[in-house]
């Protein structure tokens, strides 16, 4: 194991870690602004991928063109699902959101189903992006580093968005008690559905880098990084941007480096070892690395 | 729970119920036969959860875990010793071990009450949806563990060839006993530590209850249920692999027990029969139409319907007035 390997896995890492923290962005807009926790939203990132398959394999339409569709159909699902689950039931019981989150997700995937059938597809980008190039030993491909650039471009953008505008700080508002927003006279509801079309928007292009990344694409495809992402949001610090994203990248490279770096018998495990960190997080460290108290979690 | 009328209704129920099993034994083909007995299964599943889920309030998503425990722990017990040695490598004491059914379901059972409490206790300190998303977590892991202990599970393959001992007359009794117990439960003073728990903690915890101990004895006795039920389940399939056990099913209990109403024994039986009839029946129509998925879709449509219309379900948390002696009403 020599440090050219090492430096291989951890760029991988940072690769899956930025889209993971894409993800993640969204569940944490969402859980800080409703306290929800948006299990549909792993499921938007199936779109995402669906849509760039559609545009850009069958349609064959230019790149900048397919990101752009992209995220408008993950922000229109988003609104969708807000509008059409989330909002009918605005103040009931937490936990009632999740089941219907649980629905939402579901419903999507079968509807994919329905439609799409669930044979996975083969994703293939264009040969000019799938090119490999070496950097001291590190291998890449075109498309991982378009992976890794337009996620931090776009990670800079939805902090400055929520930190330097009037909606994001309307955001922040709501998030932090929205009675008193609404006093204030923000408009609740504009303000949620536009962080659901947010998130959902990232979760639509993180589909596209799924996709990209990986190469195949099924209609159940949403669920686990949309798991994990949560996992990742959840390590940052729930409701906390830059602890998702930094949740993102930690998460990414754990599991990189678990299945990397230890003996090739457990990498079967990795699915349990991120759960597991998932449930011992939430034991010892409930409000993540950069989150702060909200409520009761423990 | 006194009174002779209470008691003559429940008699009257069982006896229906033992007529109704009969009925079905003597007149209805093979096929029909073990549809009835996956419903009495998820009937078993509804009302256990409905003991964690809608006594404590835990919403706990870790009910197949405890039923794939139960249920490879019971297929493992009861498995011809011929056979075992052909598949499995396990413990010479397992090996050359075969029980009946009835100790083996018990003991499937008490691996997933002990698999809970283990699991619970430092768990439970979780609470709302962060306890859901802990046990989906458990959830996983049992499943990557099952798939990835070979020499005892198979792996992904799963166990076949069980012997084919769930029948009608196996599954009806525990369904009775599962629902007596969880009756006597919700109208003892544990049931209602269990319901001020959910209600309000802090408030229980002024009258002196103990929250933690509650919690646990909640998950406790959901589990053990579920890991019976999942004897049953895999001497009815013959098989168990792990695919089974997934998120998916977590869901369906849940949405049994939600539409049912949390807290209601009754509501969790109706809706466990109604879910599990109407999953039946999309099966035919979804291979004829070729329209794979439209079950689900339409079970998580009424799901999002009823979380809106009527969140508390069914009943609420009440049971049928007819069923109730006059002080407990």
């Amino acid at each position: 194991m020599n440090t050219e390997y090492i430096a291989q896995q951890i760029v991988n890492g940072l690769i899956l870690g930025s889209m993971y923290a894409m993800v993640a962005m969204g569940f944490s807009m969402i859980y800080g602004i409703i306290r929800l926790i948006n299990f549909a939203h792993g499921d938007v990132v199936m779109i995402g991928a669906f849509c760039t398959l559609g545009l850009f394999q069958v349609l064959g339409a230019p790149f900048p063109l397919v990101a752009l569709v992209v995220l408008t159909a993950g922000a229109l699902v988003g609104i969708l699902i807000e509008k059409g689950a989330f909002r009918p039931m605005r103040g009931a019981p937490q936990v009632t959101g999740f089941i219907a989150s649980l629905a939402v997700s579901i419903m999507l995937q079968n509807l994919g189903i329905l439609f799409l059938t669930a044979q996975p597809r083969n994703f293939a980008f264009p040969d000019y992006l799938q090119k490999v190039h070496h950097v001291a030993g590190v291998s890449f491909r075109v498309v991982d580093m378009g992976i890794m650039v337009s996620a931090l471009i776009l990670m800079c953008g939805l902090v400055l968005l929520v930190n330097k505008t009037r909606l994001g700080m309307a955001m922040r508002a709501t998030a932090e008690n929205i009675d008193v927003a609404r006093l204030m006279g923000i408009n609740i509801n504009r303000t949620i559905m536009a962080t659901f079309a947010i998130g959902s928007a990232l979760a639509g292009i993180a589909g596209l880098m799924w996709g990209g990344k990986f190469g195949q694409i099924d209609p159940l495809m949403g669920f686990v990084p949309g798991l994990k992402s949560f996992v990742a949001a959840v390590i940052g610090g729930v409701g906390s941007i830059p602890g998702a994203i930094l949740g993102g990248f930690v998460l990414g490279l754990a599991e990189v480096l678990f299945v990397g770096l230890l003996p090739p018998i457990y990498s079967a495990f990795r699915d349990a070892f991120v759960f597991f960190t998932l449930i011992l997080i939430l034991l010892i460290l409930p409000n993540g690395i950069l989150g702060r108290n909200l409520e009761d979690r423990a | 729970m006194n009174g002779i009328r209470h008691r003559l209704i429940f008699a009257t129920l069982i006896i229906l119920g033992i007529g109704l099993v009969w009925l079905a034994r003597h007149t209805v083909d093979e096929y029909i036969l073990s549809i009835i007995n996956f419903v009495g299964i998820y009937i078993i599943l509804a009302v256990s959860l409905n003991i964690t889920n809608g006594f404590a309030g835990l919403f706990s998503l870790g009910h197949p875990a405890f039923m794939a425990i139960g249920g490879y722990v019971t297929a493992i017990l009861t498995f011809p010793v011929a056979r075992k040695s052909m598949f499995l490598e396990l413990h010479p004491l397992l090996a050359n071990l075969q029980l009946p059914f009835f100790p083996a379901l018990i003991i499937g059972g008490a691996c997933a009450g002990v698999t809970a409490l283990v699991v619970g206790l430092p768990v439970l300190r979780l609470r709302g949806h962060y306890l859901a998303v802990a046990t989906m977590g458990f959830l996983i892991i049992v499943q990557v563990m099952i798939i990835n202990w070979d020499s005892v599970t198979r792996g992904p393959l799963g166990l076949n060839g069980l012997p084919a001992l769930t029948t009608l007359w196996w599954v009806y009794p525990w369904v009775v006993v599962t629902i007596y117990v969880s009756w006597k439960i919700k109208f003892s003073s544990y049931g209602r530590q269990m319901l001020s728990v959910r209600e309000d903690e802090t408030a229980a915890q002024c009258l002196g209850v103990n929250l933690f101990k509650t919690r646990v004895a909640a998950l406790v006795i959901g589990a053990f249920f579920a890991g019976v039920a999942g004897g049953l389940w895999a001497h009815l399939v013959t098989a168990i692999t792990p695919a089974s056990f997934s998120l998916v099913m977590a869901f369906n209990i849940v949405v049994m027990v939600v539409v049912g109403g949390s807290g209601s024994i009754a509501g969790s039986f109706l809706a466990a029969i109604i879910f599990s009839v109407l999953t039946e029946l999309f099966r035919p129509l979804e291979e004829t139409f070729d329209v794979y998925g439209i079950g689900e879709i339409i079970m998580a449509l009424i799901l999002i319907l009823i979380l809106v219309y009527r969140p508390q379900g069914l009943f609420g948390s009440r049971e049928p007035g007819i069923l109730l002696a006059k002080n407990s009403r």
